[in-house]
């Protein structure tokens, strides 16, 4: 029901939807708050139990009211309706509920419910074992979860920023925004989070006064203050939600959830806070009590029935009971009183309460059960008195805000005077604590050590402290330790998002799991969304009586990030579809997407996969033309995502002499020189051509995926190993755009195009140089990875469109042709080079056949390792060509080899196929391989048997040279 | 994590890729180091809890390659030297 006063907007009427029913609230509200003020108890149902659940705490750390927020594609489940700003047209759904909220079907779970105490799980779904995925996998995850995702893309923006301070205030409470102020004046760069849209903390839900103003002005007028000064950040909206190394603070500023549109806005930013000093000023949560059926629409906890009554102006009843331990329990009895709402009795556990004018007060007595299926209707006491109430008022207690000092596994230290955790010494570098969060539980108390702290901080940090401090008088705050109702028959609930009663946790420690942290996972307390803030400490409290320990000695669980949920696509912020992994574009990327091409992803980079012609039916009959053509006339391909490595200095040749395992330091200038790279323990990772331009300047090339390991381990070579030598490393991947020209007839072509000689005898096989070509300042490489005659050519990457246009054009009288990775994988398998699929990490120069390459004389990385016995015996695996005895049958990569007669066994295994591929000039399915002693079997049938596909092929190992094997072509 | 770079002043961690121990800037000559000596050198690494220095590559920067002394229990970093000093320092040369 609605009550005066509060601070809500009252000339600001908002309709929302609560499941079928259109309902009113004011500007200020929030949905839980306009859904107290509509008098809708029942909002939700239990996890395990389906229990009917109503609100119970007016904040984040709420345990039941979770609801579905939005429509469509932006609806998002497991909202906190009590962190939800009411806007016009606001839509809310409850959840985990088949049928209506009112008749669940699933509430037999809670007549099941002496069948799903703790450890359910792990005793039930044991056994049979065939059960398991046919059975109990389906039947968890359809009853697992809350609520439900829309299955649609999220369609709402989320963004990352940075900031940077002197000091972050985390908390816009009393302390905080003391802390904030002082600091301010005192000069320091200050930026002050609240995950409220309303500064102010407590003040805005409690009746004190500060400076002689009402809580709320004062708290508005200091935020406002604040906003008006050059070195103050003030952000509402926003969850400071962690603690991370080096003053690094995780937080997130929701800036469009209170609107009905986003616009083109983004909904939420994650923040990257780099603060030189924070202070955690969040303030403390209340914690429940223990006892029979204490989990109804209805029961709430005290301090946000307060906040209900004093700022948002709604009671959650009629005649409202007041169940305590402490004297906070007592100020809501009296704010509601003032409110004009009926206490119905306070019921005190200690015997030396005091006594009222206003309200029945029952002492040194206890509530031990409750009535009331869908909304409380009475309360009974220990000794069998029943008090008529339509809600009750839990006062537990109140536990700091520790979680962020915990983030760098601090513990926190009970403190006996509060019955609470208050922060340990062992912070966060750069943190300190101040007001509840602290144990400073009372207001002037809280001031008080927010403007210290502020001071110390300014201080140290080289500031002349200033500011003053806020007057206010301190409170009445003594409680007594009581945490459950011994008494109560019924379910006692201690971790109402998780159904976690004190049975559980008795029963937990009876079973042996008495570490808190497997108090936490055996039971489930203190899991999900909330994390526990309610009901942690009320439970170790219980797990301590039980096995006769104190508090401290049973200690708490760890607080890790995030201190409320964070969105997944808050955290992914821009990165996601596409732009999840930007793709790299080649140069000639428009010319190829002009001319047909299919496009493949291959490491970062997009390029093309083939080029379709019409009347061409699949890839297959694009990527044999491409061959076939470039192998009978002239082809040309795009290989510029090869990594490139420019290294000059005057000892750069000695420098790739110690990096590639064979020779390199006689390499004449004007040639190239196949390199193979070793790691330190052996193993080839890459290889590629380098060419030697001029005395002291290299152009590495290295395979596309290894393109930025490579570089990263020179540079460690250069820096690390060899400090001394004069060599320079820069990458020039992007800098030059490549293109192999291969074929016949590539001479021809490209005679037409570049400056220099082309003959054989002035530019044989494995020269190099530099040149010009339309014109351009080019470099010419004579290698081939196709087998073929052929050259790479090289221009600056901004002419690399042009350079593709103006061979194509060149090649017109030559029928040349544009080929693509696919075509290039082929001609590599038909001529045996290795790549990818052969360097597996494991593979030694031996089992490549290049283990004369390895030069002993020299030491390069790799060398001394390459050369352990296992890695050079002579029957290991070997490298070798495969064709199908049937020339009709294909091949498959994948497929284990077995010698004939042998059982298809690991222990019989001989290896197995890397690469396959269909080759157009001989007409068959070839294939790559590695096969034990495979050099010495040539001409032998093995089987390639694959169980995998279901194939057993009979295949003849040949040479993995499948065509020109002397290499005739590419020196022609 | 922030690491004060020497030349370029406080850096995010993520623009760093970690490659472990700094040991690793004592490779052995392989021309007269015996297998074993390069077996551990390849494959033995310390971790221990608390201080350790280790190799820092500022592949999102300058390229340089850092020895962070650090804390791995706090993640507090104590010290921050180029490699290529740090390894001049222990008698790499050419």
């Amino acid at each position: 029901m609605r009550l005066s006063g509060g601070l809500i907007d009252r000339g600001q009427t908002l309709k929302f939807r609560w499941n079928d029913t259109w309902l009113k609230g004011h500007a200020g509200d929030t949905l839980a708050s306009a859904l107290v003020a509509n008098d809708v108890k029942l909002v939700g149902r239990s996890f395990k139990y389906h229990r009917p659940r109503g609100i119970f705490s007016a904040g984040a750390e709420e345990p039941n009211a979770l609801v579905q927020l939005r429509k469509g594609a932006a609806q998002e489940p497991n909202t906190r309706a009590t962190v939800a700003e009411l806007y016009e047209g606001l839509t809310a759904t409850s959840q985990n509920h088949r049928g209506s909220l009112a008749w669940d079907l699933m509430s037999a779970n809670d007549l099941l419910s002496p069948f799903l105490s703790a450890g359910f799980y792990y005793k039930t779904f044991m056994w049979p074992r065939a059960f398991w995925e046919k059975i109990y996998e389906p039947v968890i995850r359809a009853s697992a979860g809350l609520g439900s995702l829309s299955g649609k893309a999220d369609p709402d923006l989320y963004d990352h920023g940075y900031l940077h301070c002197d000091l972050l205030v985390i908390g816009a409470g009393p302390a905080g925004l003391t802390a904030a102020r002082t600091a301010a004046q005192s000069g320091l760069r200050v930026i002050i989070a609240d995950e409220d849209f309303l500064p102010g903390g407590r003040l805005n839900s409690e009746t004190y006064e500060v400076d002689g103003q009402d809580g709320p002005g004062w708290a508005a007028a200091t935020a406002s203050e604040l906003q008006g000064m050059d070195n103050v950040r003030l952000m509402t909206r926003t969850t400071v939600y962690g603690s991370f190394d080096s003053g690094v603070y995780g937080a997130l500023e929701r800036m469009t959830d209170h609107l009905a549109d986003s616009g083109s806005k983004p909904r939420q930013v994650l923040w990257r806070i780099y603060a030189k000093r924070a202070l955690l000023a969040a303030g403390a949560t209340e914690r429940s009590i223990a006892f029979g059926n204490n989990d109804r629409p209805g029961l709430m906890l005290s301090g946000a029935v307060r906040t209900y009554a004093n700022r948002f102006a709604a009671s959650p009843g009629q005649r409202v009971a007041v169940f305590t331990n402490n004297d906070d329990g007592w100020r809501t009895a009296q704010d509601l009183t003032a409110k004009g709402v009926t206490i119905a009795a306070l019921i005190d556990t200690r015997a030396d309460a005091p006594d009222s004018d206003d309200f029945r007060v029952y002492k040194g007595r206890a509530v031990a059960d409750t009535k009331g299926r869908r909304g409380l209707k009475s309360i009974t006491l220990e000794n069998g008195t029943q008090v008529e109430c339509d809600a009750l008022a839990i006062a537990g207690g109140w536990s700091p805000n520790v979680h962020l000092t915990c983030h760098h596994r601090g513990r926190p230290v009970w403190r006996e005077d509060i019955a609470a955790f208050v922060p340990g010494t062992d912070l966060p570098p750069g943190m300190s604590v101040a007001g509840a969060a602290n144990g400073a539980m009372t207001l002037a108390a809280a001031l008080k050590s927010g403007h210290e702290a502020a001071r110390t901080i300014a201080s140290d940090l080289g500031h002349a402290a200033r500011g003053t401090l806020p007057q206010a008088s301190d409170e009445q705050f003594a409680i007594t330790p009581f945490w459950h109702v011994k008494s109560s028959k019924a379910r006692a609930w201690v971790d109402l998002q998780n159904d976690v009663t004190t049975k559980d946790i008795k029963q937990s420690h009876t079973e042996g799991f008495r570490a808190v942290e497997h108090l936490k996972r055996y039971t489930t307390l203190g899991m999900a969304t909330d994390q526990g803030k309610t009901s942690n400490v009320l439970g170790l409290a219980i797990m301590a009586e039980a096995s006769g320990k104190s508090i401290p000695e049973t200690g708490t669980t760890i607080f890790r990030p995030p201190y409320t949920p964070v969105p997944i696509g808050a955290l992914a912020g821009r990165a996601r579809g596409k732009d999840f992994r930007p793709f790299r574009l080649t140069p000639s990327h428009k010319w190829a997407k002009e001319n047909g091409a299919d496009f493949v992803e291959t490491g970062m980079w997009l390029r093309a996969q083939w080029f379709k012609r019409p009347g061409e039916k699949g890839w297959r009959d694009s990527v044999d033309r491409e061959v076939e053509m470039t192998r009978s006339g002239v082809g040309i391909c795009d290989v510029t995502t090869l990594g490139k490595i420019d290294i000059q200095g005057r000892d750069a040749a000695e420098f790739l002499n110690r990096i590639y395992a064979n020779p390199f330091a006689k390499v004449p200038v004007g040639k190239v020189r196949y390199g193979l790279m070793l790691r330190e323990d052996g193993v080839c990772y890459d290889d590629g051509t380098t060419a030697r331009l001029s005395e002291n300047h290299f152009v590495m090339t290295t395979t596309t995926a290894n393109a930025v390991t490579v570089f990263r381990n020179m540079e460690f070579a250069r820096q690390c190993l060899w400090p001394d030598l004069d060599v320079h490393l820069i990458s020039t991947t992007d800098g030059w755009a490549q293109f192999a020209v291969a074929g016949p007839k590539s001479r021809a072509l490209l005679q037409k195009v570049v400056d220099i000689d082309l003959s054989n005898e002035a530019f044989p096989f494995m020269a190099c140089g530099e040149c010009k070509a339309f014109g351009t300042p080019a470099r010419l490489f004579r290698i081939s990875f196709s087998g073929e005659l052929a050259y790479e050519i090289a221009v600056p990457a901004r002419y690399g469109d042009s350079m593709i246009r103006a061979l194509m054009q060149a090649g017109e009288e030559f029928d040349a042709v544009p080929y693509g990775t696919e075509a290039l994988g082929v001609m590599r398998i038909e001529k045996g080079h290795a790549a990818g699929n052969e360097l597996t990490g494991q593979t030694t120069a031996h089992q490549l056949g290049m283990g004369k390459m390895v030069s002993l004389k020299k030491d390069a990385i790799g060398t001394v390792l390459s050369q352990r016995p296992e890695m050079i015996r002579d029957d290991d695996l070997r490298l070798v060509g495969f064709k199908p005895v049937d020339k009709g049958a294909k091949l498959d990569a994948g497929a284990h080899f077995l010698t004939k007669g042998d059982p298809e066994d690991m222990a019989h295994d001989q290896g197995w196929m890397t690469s396959v591929a269909y080759s157009p000039e001989l007409g068959h399915s070839i294939g790559l391989g590695y096969l034990k002693r495979g050099a010495d079997r040539m001409g032998e049938v093995v089987r390639a048997y694959d169980p995998v596909r279901g194939k057993d092929t009979a295949v003849e190992v040949c040479s993995a040279h499948h065509i020109d094997p002397e290499g005739e072509r590419q020196r022609g | 994590m922030l690491i004060n770079h020497p030349l370029l002043g406080p850096r995010d961690a993520a623009e760093f890729v970690v490659k472990g121990d700094a040991a690793l800037i004592g490779r052995p000559d392989g021309m007269t180091a015996s297998p074993q000596e390069m077996h551990d050198y390849a494959y033995l690494r310390d971790n221990p809890a608390g201080t350790h220095r280790e190799l820092w590559y500022h592949e999102q920067g300058d390229r340089s390659w850092l020895v962070v002394t650090r804390d791995t229990l706090t993640h507090e970093v104590l010290d921050v030297a180029l490699a290529r000093d740090v390894a001049r320092a222990e008698g790499r040369s050419r």
